[in-house]
């Protein structure tokens, strides 16, 4: 199933959470909405499964407009952050619910419906647990049963909703994997809300950045990553020390820190340098070391530039030795935006 | 624990053993001819059918109250909020001179009714009236909250995966909601049973046909018959203890989701 959001609008009252969003999903694909809270994120996997309409632009799946059609015509599995399962229903009849509602000659029959509720609890790995109530699951538990709910109508697009967000970090490591392997298992096209960068950049085929209810860039993780196009995006993807100053003559000068900075326009400017992209070198800027900490199989070090703007330095545990005292450091790579 | 039984006793299990003991000062045969006379049978009917009755429609419309109150939004809303608990507050018999008022015969709403040929006051159908009114409340702020607790999120999901509105109201909102209608369900049939300043307006009081249990105690009372009074006491408090009972399993099977 491909997606098409072409130049999408939506306001709650006069707050704009979309503006002018355009975006292609491609079939098959596992896509992720990243942004920080009200970014719109929310929002446009709402207008693409038909929880919400927007007040201009137009939804397509498969070259079919379904802008205002609602979310059972689209045929979408929504899995909600808060799980949002029956709690009065087994977790075999939360999984049955969508087959169950269905009407006439399209009603599976009660012995059709429970071999799919069996496969689906076995394909999340919750299998034996179908008596049980939503009550006495954990919380990935759960997740995983709504997850299994929103399959079993074999939907043509899996929509979730900061899937992960209410489970603790381990949990939400292996649930990851795990949403991994059952889109994979499945084929079907998946979009997924966070506003966490690790998730997105870990789970994800492409990544979506959003902020301020429009599409900053969207890309590989490699690519968002490595190639970010916004300052947003170089900000919000992966860490970086960024600096305010000038750009001229394809120099960009802070205070004593001095960048390259080819092929920005002269005037005020952001530069990002991502940690490990410094490294000692002789013909650089001055900077006092002032901590080392470790963290991992790498060396953080905190450090300050003469006129005392902090910098976070990441380097092997060979390399971080040499940071001692005052050292003169350059970055090998840099991210500068005109402001 | 400790706290809760001595104030259980003190108030509700000392009383009620007192009225046990009372009754106890008959003799067997006189107690039974006392319990189960055809004029107390009729008002033990009575009682227990009109508060079953009056629950069962304060079920219907106090879950549609409860309804309208949480989820929209409308002009006066505060004041029917503030309405809906009116009965709480008012002293019975007030409402009760209010009810038998509007619904005798030449009343204003008596007056519409008579024509078709039904009869709203001084019979069983008013003893109805004046405990609906008054159990109203119970069902309305025992569903409130759940209702309100109730997340947007399971509605959507039901929708998304495929349930039309109906679906949705009577197999994911409905049922959820039964253990909390269960108990003010039987808030309101518990306090139908014990009512009395009201009813005795609107009811008529003649016996076998719109004499409330209560109304017969006091009748005892008044002739100094303690021993009588406490007896049919007695009857209606090994009733309704049963049916208290029975109601708690019930809502307990309907927890078993919690």
């Amino acid at each position: 199933m491909t997606i098409s959001i072409r130049s999408v609008d939506k306001k709650f009252g006069r707050y704009p959470a979309l503006n002018k969003v355009d975006l292609e999903i491609a079939d098959g694909e596992l896509l992720a909405l990243l942004g920080p809270s009200g970014s719109g994120k929310t929002t446009l996997l709402r207008t693409i499964a038909g929880l919400e309409f927007p007040d201009a632009g137009q939804v397509l799946f498969h070259g079919q407009d379904v802008t205002f059609a609602s979310a059972a015509a689209r045929r979408v599995g929504f899995v909600f952050q808060q799980y949002a399962l029956f709690k009065h229903m087994t977790v075999a009849k939360n999984i049955a619910f969508g087959l169950d509602v269905r009407k006439g000659k399209d009603k599976p029959s009660k012995i059709e419906i429970e071999k799919r509720v069996d496969e689906l609890l076995k394909l999340v790995e919750l299998d034996g647990l179908g008596k049980r109530y939503p009550s006495q699951l954990s919380g990935g538990q759960r997740q995983r049963v709504a997850l299994s709910r929103a399959l079993a109508v074999q939907p043509s697009v899996l929509l979730l909703d900061e899937p992960f967000g209410a489970l603790d970090a381990t949990v939400r490591k292996s649930l990851r994997k795990e949403l991994r392997r059952v889109h994979d298992a499945t084929g079907v096209t998946t979009i997924f809300v966070t506003h966490d960068q690790e998730e997105a950049l870990e789970l994800a085929d492409r990544v979506a950045i959003l902020n301020k209810g429009q599409i900053e860039q969207v890309g590989t993780p490699d690519q968002v990553h490595d190639q970010p196009q916004t300052a947003f995006v170089c900000g919000f993807v992966g860490e970086a020390n960024s600096f305010e100053g000038q750009v001229a003559g394809g120099q960009f000068t802070a205070g004593a820190l001095r960048l390259p900075a080819a092929g920005v326009r002269d005037g005020a400017a952001t530069a990002y340098v991502r940690p490990h992209d410094f490294v000692l070198d002789e013909t650089g800027f001055e900077v006092r070391v002032e901590r080392a900490h470790v963290q991992g199989p790498l060396t953080a070090v905190s450090a300050a530039t003469l006129d005392g703007h902090p910098l976070e330095i990441s380097a092997s545990r060979a390399e971080a030795a040499l940071f001692q005292g005052a050292v003169k450091i350059a970055a090998r790579k840099t991210h500068v935006y005109a402001v | 624990m400790g706290v809760t039984l001595s104030v259980l006793s003190l108030i509700v299990l000392i009383p009620l053993s007192a009225v046990a003991i009372k009754a106890a000062e008959l003799s067997p045969s006189e107690f039974w001819a006392v319990a189960f006379s055809e004029r107390a049978m009729a008002a033990y009917r009575l009682t227990f059918g009109a508060a079953f009755v009056a629950a069962v429609v304060n079920g219907v419309f106090g879950v549609l109250t409860a309804w309208v109150l949480v989820r929209y939004e409308f002009p006066g809303k505060t004041l029917v909020n503030a309405l809906v608990d009116l009965p709480f507050a008012l002293p019975t018999a007030v409402a009760g001179i209010a009810l038998a008022t509007l619904y005798a015969p030449n009343g204003w709403i008596g007056q519409f009714l008579t024509p078709l040929g039904v009869k709203a006051a001084y019979n069983a159908v008013g003893v109805v009236i004046a405990l609906t009114f008054i159990g109203l409340p119970f069902v309305v702020r025992t569903i409130e909250p759940v209702l309100r607790d109730a997340a947007d999120d399971v509605e959507e999901a039901a929708a998304s995966l495929g349930a039309n509105r109906i679906d949705t109201i009577l197999r994911v909102i409905l049922p959820a909601l039964a253990p909390a209608w269960l108990t003010g369900f039987a808030l309101a049939f518990a306090r139908g049973v014990g009512e009395y300043g009201s009813v005795i307006f609107i009811a008529g009081n003649m016996p076998y046909k719109s004499e409330i249990a209560p109304l017969l105690i006091i009748i005892q009372l008044e002739q100094f018959e303690y021993a009588r009074a406490a007896t049919i006491a007695v009857v209606m408090l090994a009733v309704s203890f049963t049916m208290l009972l029975v109601i708690n399993a019930i809502q307990a099977w309907s927890r078993r989701f919690d």
